[in-house]
């Protein structure tokens, strides 16, 4: 099977979602094929976290559909959760359990068979063996990003939820954290979702980029396909002439059409 | 730093991608788990939880010493401000007991990660309502077992009563905890001062000191709409009278049924008026 007829693990339609007067999500509708890599791109505000939120099933869309797995995640994510983990900036561990605390009581959520040897196996793969036993609050974010990353990976995801994973990292951690998930995906055939703003990431790990602007995807496609096709040298170069497009579309005022790349 | 390589992991199993079970136990106790960890990392928590119940009786203690030689209604009864404000404190910390146990989720930022994982909200409100029950006999059960050597009050010789007392107590904590807890997760953690002082507005028309008789009229038919007023009730009836008044107790149970059902679905409803609002992931100190 290719990758294109490959099923479909997430089904977005028409997502909408308002807070108040602010549409963060304006009708995004996009696919992840079974094992692909994709990722969302756009600059703050854009809507790439709240669109992964709603995946996640801790935001509910104002309008539109979110299928995972089939399921509908607004209405069964308990059928799929169990298949799914994440990892976010926006969350914590407690911080005053040792890792291995939070991990064995994540183990237990996802009812994990045998707890202690995941962790096990787990800490020698993240580097995070050295640590285990002190408090999370003690840690350094390079360590607190790879203990986010175990925790996501306790129960071996078939879809691995990641928003922003090497956010606040060094180049060599950050650079070890996208060589750890590259093998992950090779060796567990897993389908990965990230939001970044880093696009070297971004090029290295993905095969499709969904690119936000506003709460719209303006473009998407293989990331050597939009280098292409907006004739520039790399995918941070196509992220900024979107973004000042946006910046020319504004100084022109109201009814300025939504970004379109050159053919 | 090493390259990073994956291990072929030996994690996955069908039965562990399976869809969530409707209810699991397993789940509950990683959560008490969670708790359990907190408490066992630090004595001062646990000192503190013991530290007001015990305070509290050394002072009502004192203050019976000398009401009875100078108060007739105490002198009848000798063990009644002391039991009661030992009930007062199962109530107290029960409500307690479960608005913490939720609020250090929030506190740690760590709801995003529960409601992303397969627990279930009510597998939650299982889980910080057992914590109350546990926080609760943590707090008290030293009071109580000091209340016998230093006042000579053996609260357990209200017998068997004495476990009806306490878990209508312990319910309704239970449902103050739920409604307290949903009201933070609501509003923020500014709100949590509503979890700590909220259920003080509760102890004037719970009789726990007085019969509700001493309450003027119209107070007195709010009083009788609390498990609580019956609860004192009863237990100043064991210590007068010498006799259990089942039908206090049945209304208690009947209130706190009605009481336990309104606050588990209030927090529940919050719970996804929280998934549409996006606090989840906007919660912490």
């Amino acid at each position: 099977m290719t990758r294109s007829d490959a099923p479909q693990v997430v089904e977005v339609e028409n997502l909408t979602r308002r807070f108040d007067d602010i549409v963060a999500v304006d009708g995004i509708s996009f696919t992840v094929a079974d094992g692909s890599t994709a990722a969302l791109l756009g600059g703050n505000g854009a809507g790439k976290t709240t669109t992964l939120s709603i995946l996640l099933g801790l935001l509910l869309p104002t309008s539109g559909t979110v299928r995972v797995f089939g399921e509908d995640i607004t209405r069964h994510r308990h059928r799929v959760l169990p298949r799914m983990n994440f990892s976010s900036p926006y969350v914590d561990l407690p911080k005053r359990l040792s890792v291995r605390e939070n991990l064995t009581i994540f183990g237990h959520l996802y009812g994990l068979d045998r707890v202690s040897d995941r962790i096990r196996v787990l800490a020698a793969d993240l580097d995070i063996g050295a640590f285990l036993d002190r408090p999370h609050g003690s840690l350094s974010s390079g360590q607190i990003t790879r203990v986010a990353l175990a925790k996501a990976l306790l129960n071996e995801p078939r879809l691995l939820i990641l928003d922003e994973p090497t956010v606040s990292l060094d180049p060599d951690t950050g650079d070890w954290v996208r060589s750890y998930l590259e093998n992950y995906r090779d060796c567990t055939r897993a389908t990965i979702l990230l939001a970044s703003h880093n696009m070297a990431e971004v090029e290295r790990l993905c095969d499709r980029v969904m690119m936000m602007r506003e709460g719209v995807i303006v473009d998407s496609g293989a990331p050597g396909e939009l280098i292409r096709r907006y004739g520039r040298k790399n995918l941070e170069e196509v992220f900024l002439d979107i973004a000042r497009r946006r910046a020319r579309d504004d100084d022109k005022g109201a009814g300025a059409e939504t970004a379109v790349p050159a053919a | 730093m090493t390259r990073a390589s994956a291990s072929t992991v030996p994690a996955t199993s069908a039965a562990m991608h399976a869809p969530a079970a409707v209810f699991s136990w397993r789940r509950v106790g990683a959560m008490i788990l969670r708790h359990l960890y907190v408490l066992r990392r630090s004595w001062p928590r646990i000192l503190e939880l013991a530290y007001w119940p015990t305070v509290q009786l050394v002072l009502w203690g004192f203050i019976t010493t000398f009401f009875l030689q100078h108060s007739s209604w105490v002198a009848q009864a000798a063990g009644v401000l002391v039991s009661a404000v030992l009930l007062w404190d199962v109530l107290f910390r029960s409500n307690l007991g479960v608005a913490l146990s939720f609020i250090e989720e929030m506190w740690s930022r760590n709801l995003g990660h529960l409601f992303a994982s397969p627990l279930r909200p009510y597998e939650l409100v299982a889980s910080i309502t057992i914590m109350g029950l546990l926080r609760t006999v943590i707090s008290v059960a030293p009071a109580a077992l000091l209340a016998w050597p230093f006042f000579d009050v053996w609260v357990f010789g209200l017998g068997p009563p004495l476990f009806a007392f306490f878990a209508n107590l312990l319910v309704m904590g239970w449902c103050i905890g739920l409604v307290s807890s949903a009201v933070v997760l609501r509003f923020g953690v500014a709100a949590e001062n509503f979890a700590w002082l909220g259920i003080f507005l509760l102890a004037p028309v719970s009789a726990v000191y007085y019969p509700v008789a001493t309450l003027p009229g119209w107070l007195q038919g709010v009083a009788w709409s609390l498990p609580s007023a019956y609860v004192f009730e009863g237990m100043r009836a064991v210590l007068y009278e010498g006799a259990f008044r089942a039908d206090l107790m049945w209304r208690a149970i009947g209130l706190n049924v009605v009481y336990l059902s309104l606050a588990a679905g209030f927090f529940l409803w919050i719970c996804r008026v929280a998934r549409l609002k996006g606090l989840l992931l906007r919660q912490g100190e």
